[in-house]
């Protein structure tokens, strides 16, 4: 039992001998929890995750003998929890619509049963290892979820209950261990999450991850197992854009850590989630959806935790062998968090006031990030995307930085664009994927084998749109050939009619990657078919009156990613459109 | 512990006192000083060990005599009494009546930190607020609950756009549905504050108006606790007595610059211009009171009005708090120097609540396709005008003409309209399509077909 000597905001110094960095801490009569962070002789360092207002030097401290640690069981889907796993509607029960300090509640539900099916493996005498499957749990209609064995655990399985409904305190089987000691086996486990949970070994990734939109899915790919971050100023739509990702993409399960910001983005989250149906499965999308909330207004350091609690949920349903994507909103408020903290406990600040740190300390939350073959021998990813929110939209600013030579996709947002309401506002020349080659090859086999070629060119003249927009900026459309002005057109095209994407629209915010495919093949269509018609000597202004140009942009929005055949049908009347006016330019044809 | 007076002060700099010698202080509590002559000041506690205790004095320290200063820790945080009187009152930045009348006695004290809300508790804001302005309610419309800041530089309009706003607000099709008004400013020069004050009189709101005030020549400090029992107010008004409150607060900068001036004296290590680390997080404190709980009939809608230094965007404060808020309107200089009011610069200026506000069911079915053309058409529009400037108007093509033609009129005829105008949002909307009729309906391509053909003038 130790005691409080000074309280310094969300730092307190307790006399507490024999304490470990790391370990939790209950502090005060009102008992808040933190960790201790630092260690003086008999005095320790701990921050608290609750504001500190109102504790008194001379109140009791003890530590609680474990580190921040979260649940792993049946219990976590659908749920909501703050940034160190008290379940928010079970804490809004107990203490009312406003945060209480001190409120205790356990992270998963300790009165619900669950209908537990042992493992057919498993049996009585037999040897289990850490890691391994012992039965399942329909955790919700759409996810099985899988009880594992802790990953630390092994030896010799002594006996395992039968079918039946458990709840998760309930002893499901035991273990003698190779010490000879029993370990009992609950339906859940905890695991500390500051320690990444072990696997066998990485695997390389292989699959693209399906967001449904196009510049992502199409222009910059991500695959299964990759690590992304998405920087844009305030206003640029990165929320939006996470959102969409988070309902649309084809992970198994999502996690959507809220660091940081608007209670009422989280709101909307909660509300929209569980009317929308996952495009993949047809279930409504909570089922597969897990959020973590530490909004702006709640503790900064519960904040700076909300990050490893997120990713240790995700690695836990990748050890269960499923395709996890997590996002992070905004690792820039983590950053903060932790730059707080140093800045009290009067670290030297390096760039911006930020610990030396940082850097390792990002690297080595994204590395959490892979696609493993996990302890079981089965296959699971974790897909880290992170928001970054630099200050003043300043790419150079340290974090985004640092997170810029971690990450290898970069959805740059900007400010330009969403200025002119175009969304996604991902700029096509800032941004950056190192899973070209991988997801090509995806989408050679299982879309078009022209796709790595379309995606090319399509890139190809968005660069030379650039550099055409510059001289009409200097001298005006006119002084442009016909050839470059129709360059310029194609290009509006593309963005326009395949980059812009509505989230609102109920059509267009999700596109197959079918779809996908067939408007960026059937706008290059466009594209070739009029230049052949001005190298032939059409005027570029015909051609851009075409009633064909305003309608192409309107594709994206009138045909289902379900339904493509009308859309197919008219991509195929395109070279009929543009041989109607080759009737005038062609050299006539001999006569027949 | 309340009752005991402790004359240890060890040293005093700047707002910050030192106490020596008094064990058992609790941390955020608020403390009562009687200095040399007799003058009551207030404090609160922001670092506690038995050696040494740390207060912050709202009203500074200059002129102290530490001999003869007595302390008493009253052992509590800042607590605001309310009841259903402090409607039409006005207080100083610590609650206390300014007004020259009796303060309030209420058994209900709040702590003015309030409590952060549950996430899990919040509704999401979906009332659409018709301001009357076309900017805002055609564009970057207001919600119920929501939190939407002016940002705007010196010398511009923004006190008359957000007691234009005051005035107007009202939800659609509903005329009981009328706002209490909480206002607080701090850091606002006496004429300002006056300003305010005649309009809420002059519009006859001002029995349903609170006000706080902390005025330029008053102390500094005090400014960090104005916004908090502000707020505090309001959400009394909204989660108790079920009103539907708007709460102006300005001006926010000379907030901020508040929070860094006692920083420095902390001794915090700095972030960006000097401004401590945890700017982000205490806005956020400020700005997330604003919302709508489950199950309570009231809100908060939030407006706080800053002035971005050197009208620079990307200053800390409008940067922070723009990764807070639900968006922002963004005065212009230049619309201003042409004579716009109110001058809206609707490129940055954004509403993130707009997309679950407006539409069917709320206002009308194209009111989110007509918001984005407008602002894909305008911002063509100006790249047109910056090209105008540079070959002359002469040179442009018919095409180019014509958004020439539509940019001048969207400025004069959409944004600009008069201080006690108070258009609906259909003739908002209206308006918004006599200006795209001026433009060939095949370019409108953010709107849909049946959309053109039912309200495109030039449509056949």
């Amino acid at each position: 039992m130790g005691k409080i000597l000074e309280i310094n905001g969300p730092l307190v110094k307790l006399q507490l001998p024999e304490t470990v960095i790391g370990e939790q801490v209950r502090v005060g009569r009102i008992g808040l929890v933190g960790e201790v962070i630092g260690r003086d002789g008999d005095t320790a360092l701990a921050q608290l995750y609750e504001d500190t207002s109102g504790l008194k030097p001379g109140e009791v401290a003890d530590g609680l003998g474990w580190p921040l640690s979260v649940e792993l069981g049946p219990g976590l889907l659908n749920a909501i929890f703050d940034g160190v796993q008290r379940p928010l509607n079970a804490v809004r029960e107990k203490s009312g619509d406003r945060m209480a300090r001190g409120v205790s509640v356990p992270s998963l539900p300790r009165d619900r049963l669950w209908h537990f099916i042992p493992d057919p493996q498993r049996h009585s005498a037999s040897h289990v290892d850490g890691g391994d499957t012992l039965g399942t749990v329909q955790e919700t209609e759409s996810i099985v979820h899988r009880i594992l064995t802790p990953p630390l655990v092994h030896g010799e399985l002594l006996d395992l209950a039968p079918e039946g409904d458990y709840t998760v305190e309930e002893v499901l089987g035991r273990v003698k261990l190779p010490d000879g000691r029993i370990e009992k086996l609950h339906m859940f486990h905890r695991w500390p999450v500051r320690i990444p949970r072990p696997f066998r070994k990485r695997d390389h990734a292989v699959k693209p991850l399906i967001t449904g939109q196009r510049i992502l899915d199409t222009f910059y790919p991500l695959l299964k197992g990759g690590k992304a971050a998405i920087p844009g100023p305030f206003g640029a739509g990165k929320t939006m854009l996470q959102q969409q990702i988070a309902r649309w993409c084809n992970a198994e399960i999502v996690i959507y850590v809220g660091c940081g910001e608007r209670g009422n983005e989280l709101t909307d989250v909660l509300e929209f989630m569980p009317e929308l149906k996952d495009p993949h499965t047809g279930r409504p999308l909570m089922e597969r959806t897990l959020l973590v909330a530490n909004t702006s207004n709640m503790p900064v350091v519960a904040r700076e935790a909300s990050i490893y609690v997120g990713i240790t949920l995700a690695e836990y349903f990748r050890d269960q062998g499923y395709d996890v994507v997590m996002v992070a909103d905004s690792t820039s408020r983590w950053a903060e968090a932790l730059r707080e903290v140093a800045g009290r406990l009067g670290q030297m600040p390096v760039e911006e006031g930020y610990p030396a740190y940082l850097g390792s300390r990002l690297a080595a939350f994204y590395e959490r990030a892979g696609r493993v073959e996990t302890l079981n021998g089965g296959h699971g990813s974790v897909t880290l995307i992170g928001a970054v929110s630099p200050p003043g939209g300043d790419f150079s600013e340290p974090v985004t930085s640092h997170t810029k030579e971690i990450i290898q996709t970069f959805w740059a947002l900007s400010k330009e664009l969403a200025d002119a309401r175009h969304y996604p506002s991902v700029d096509w020349l800032e941004s950056f994927s190192g899973y070209v080659p991988s997801a090509a090859k995806w989408w050679a086999e299982n879309i078009d084998p022209g796709w790595e070629a379309a995606r090319a060119q399509a890139l190809d003249l968005l660069a030379a749109s650039e550099e055409l927009q510059r001289i009409v900026n200097l001298v005006g459309v006119e002084a442009l050939s016909s050839e470059q002005r129709w360059t310029l057109e194609a290009a509006g095209l593309i963005k326009e009619g395949l980059l812009q994407q509505s989230a609102t629209d109920e059509v267009d915010s999700f596109s197959s990657p079918e779809k996908q495919f067939a408007l960026l093949s059937a706008l290059l269509e466009i594209f070739r078919h009029g230049m052949r018609l001005v190298k032939l000597g059409a005027p570029a202004r015909r051609l851009i009156q075409m009633p064909l140009m305003a309608q192409a942009r309107r594709w994206k929005s009138q045909h289902k990613s379900e339904d493509l055949a009308t859309l197919k049908a008219k991509i195929a009347r395109i070279p009929a459109e543009f041989e109607q006016i080759a009737l005038d330019y062609e050299p006539a044809a001999p006569a027949a | 512990m309340k009752n005991i007076e402790f004359r240890t002060a060890v040293s005093a700099q700047g707002g910050l006192l030192v106490m020596g010698g008094v064990a058992g202080v609790s941390a955020g509590s608020r403390v009562s000083l009687k200095d040399h002559v007799g003058n009551l000041r207030n404090g609160l506690v922001i670092r506690s060990s038995d050696d040494a205790v740390l207060v912050e004095v709202f009203e500074g320290t200059d002129d102290f005599d530490l001999e003869r200063t007595w302390v008493r820790f009253l052992d509590e945080p800042f607590k605001l009494p309310v009841s259903r009187d402090i409607l039409g009152r006005v207080f100083n930045g610590a609650g206390l009546p300014r007004d020259g009348r009796p303060p309030i006695i209420s058994g209900d004290r709040r702590d003015v930190n309030g409590e952060p809300l549950n996430p899990a508790a919040r509704a999401y804001p979906r009332e659409f607020i018709q301001t009357g302005i076309s900017a805002i309610d055609g564009m970057n419309s207001l919600t119920r609950g929501q939190k939407l800041p002016i940002f705007s530089g010196g010398g511009l309009p923004h006190n008359r756009v957000a007691a234009q706003i005051v005035r107007q607000a009202k939800l659609l099709g509903d005329a009981s549905s009328e706002f209490v008004v909480v206002f607080a400013a701090f850091g606002t020069s006496h004429a300002d504050a006056r300003f305010f004050q005649e309009s809420f009189e002059e519009s006859g709101v001002i029995n349903k108006v609170v006000m706080f005030l902390n005025l330029a020549d008053e102390p500094v400090i005090e400014r960090l606790l104005t916004p908090r029992a502000a707020l505090t107010a309001a959400e009394y008004l909204a989660y108790d007595l079920d009103y539907h409150v708007l709460v102006v607060m300005t001006d926010m900068t000379a907030y901020a610059e508040a929070l860094r001036e006692v920083a420095v004296l902390r001794g915090d290590v700095p972030a960006r211009k000097g401004y401590p680390g945890y700017l982000y997080s205490d806005l956020a404190e400020i700005y997330e009171r604003a919302g709508r709980i489950k199950n309570r009939s009231g809100s908060i809608t939030l407006i706080p009005v800053l002035s971005m230094p050197s009208d620079d965007i990307t200053h800390p404060i409008p940067d922070l708090t723009g990764y807070i808020t639900e968006g922002q309107i963004v005065l212009g200089r230049e619309l201003f120097n042409q004579g716009v009011y109110p001058p809206v610069t609707v490129l940055p200026s954004l509403s993130r609540l707009m997309k679950d506000g407006v539409g069917k069911n709320f206002t009308r079915e194209d009111h989110p396709h007509v918001a984005s053309q407008l602002f894909a058409s305008y911002a063509k529009a100006l790249e047109v005008r910056g090209l105008a400037a540079i070959i002359g108007a002469e040179e442009l093509s018919d095409s180019d003409r014509r958004y020439l033609e539509f940019a001048q009129g969207f400025e004069r005829r959409f944004i600009g309209q008069d201080e006690d105008e108070d258009r609906s949002v259909y003739e908002t909307l209206n308006l918004a399509w006599d200006l795209l009729s001026m433009l060939p309906a095949e370019s409108l391509i953010r709107v849909s077909e049946e959309e053109l053909a039912k309200y495109h003038k030039g449509s056949a």
